[in-house]
């Protein structure tokens, strides 16, 4: 990789739910439109591999931008007066309004775990407009692997908890300074950010009533799950991707919840037959 | 496997206060928790990041904060040089039903980085 990278930053205003938002998002590439959404309580840093892979570069225009309160998007203005969560109304909001404000025509939509989740709902609701989802530790609905009652602890206010809590979900075969890169994004995340994201993750993105209504001649869905998470766990992807015709189960041997960030090279051997067929 | 770990885990005290990384990961932990080994407790005490000797039960009215509870088995995967799916993680174990934490698990989110790393150092020694 160069000393300088390929990729490019910048900011842009969206209005969101009636709101402006000043959203930070990450480039690289040209071709079709691949929009990467980070996991709970961290940023499009996840995504540095990928975006600097001209194996996928070369044909897709790669965009990865930080949600609202994450990373250097700022949360709205007011937000000192309120208690930031995500609602699955929200965050579909954020991404159908990224896709719109540039225009990406026939996008392809990659997410992880919480990202994973919603690419369903886009997948039911927006299918004509895209080509195909790509979902990472990914299900139709949540399967919470801790008591409710943690939520109200106040360590989630917590960076270096965050990264503690997840630490587990990278694969122990993952190499150690991309593990520890990606616990870092999650000592990074704002107070209260990673719980905010969990009132998505754990009790707004139910779909698995409706995700059989997917048409993936018109949208593709792959589910690509890697063994080691606990988080969504493989059966939990196999079964998501049984209510879906068309939907392809991949469980990755050796990887845990980050797969682009906690072990790229490994992620890259199987998400590039993937992209392949999203090109064909 | 109880005879090969009740050393390691009597040493652990030296290796953690030896340890300066760990130390001040660990310098605002005051506690005391239990890992239990199939019947076996053995009791762990922290005070400000300095870990007091590992004491092996069976006890009598011993008091603890929080307790973590899995068969010997469970523990010798989660000790394995590289543990398999499922059994690399404490909430790994507990998502899976492996293992149970029981109690007050306040102290143990307070200080969740410095306590796992302490009670994952025999991993590779296991065996």
């Amino acid at each position: 990789m160069p000393a300088t990278e390929a990729i490019t930053g910048r900011y842009t205003t969206i209005d969101l739910e009636g709101r402006p938002h000043r959203i930070y998002f990450e480039e690289a590439g040209q071709g079709i439109p691949l929009v990467c959404l980070h996991t709970a309580g961290s940023h499009s840093s996840q995504w540095r591999h990928i975006m600097n892979d001209s194996a996928i570069t070369d044909h897709f225009r790669v965009m990865a931008f930080d949600l609202p309160w994450h990373g250097k998007s700022d949360p709205p203005e007011g937000w000192q007066n309120e208690q930031y969560a995500l609602t699955s109304d929200g965050y579909v909001a954020a991404i159908m309004g990224f896709v719109a404000h540039f225009d990406l025509d026939d996008a392809v939509i990659i997410g992880c775990s919480m990202g994973g989740r919603v690419v369903i709902r886009l997948a039911i609701e927006h299918q004509k407009k895209l080509r195909a989802v790509i979902g990472l530790e990914a299900s139709d609905h949540p399967s919470p692997w801790y008591d409710d009652s943690w939520l109200d602890l106040p360590e989630f206010a917590r960076g270096d908890f965050c990264a503690a809590l997840v630490s587990g979900l990278a694969a122990p075969t993952s190499p150690e300074n991309f593990r520890w890169e990606t616990l870092w994004h999650y000592y990074q995340g704002g107070p209260d950010v990673f719980k905010g994201d969990m009132h998505f993750y754990r009790t707004d993105s139910e779909f698995s009533g409706r995700s059989g209504e997917i048409d993936t001649s018109e949208c593709q869905v792959f589910l690509m799950t890697g063994e080691y998470d606990y988080s969504c766990q493989p059966h939990n992807t196999q079964r998501t991707a049984e209510r879906i015709p068309g939907a392809e189960a991949i469980i990755m041997k050796g990887m845990g919840h980050f797969p682009m960030s906690e072990n790229p090279q490994a992620f890259r051997e199987y998400l590039l037959p993937v992209l392949d067929r999203v090109r064909a | 496997m109880l005879d090969i770990v009740s050393p390691i885990l009597e040493k652990l005290p030296q290796r953690v206060n030896l340890d300066s990384n760990l130390r001040h990961l660990g310098r605002h932990c005051s506690t005391d928790f239990m890992i239990e080994i199939g019947e076996t407790p053995f009791h762990f005490e922290v005070k400000s990041g300095e870990m007091s000797p590992v004491l092996r039960g069976p006890f009598n009215m011993r008091t603890w904060k929080f307790a973590i509870r899995a068969p010997e088995g469970v523990w010798s995967k989660f000790w394995s040089p590289v543990p398999e799916p499922g059994f690399n993680d404490i909430f790994a174990m507990t998502a899976y039903g492996h293992a149970k934490i029981e109690g007050d698990i306040r102290p143990l989110m307070t200080d969740l980085r410095f306590i796992k790393e302490v009670i994952a150092l025999p991993r590779g020694e296991v065996s």
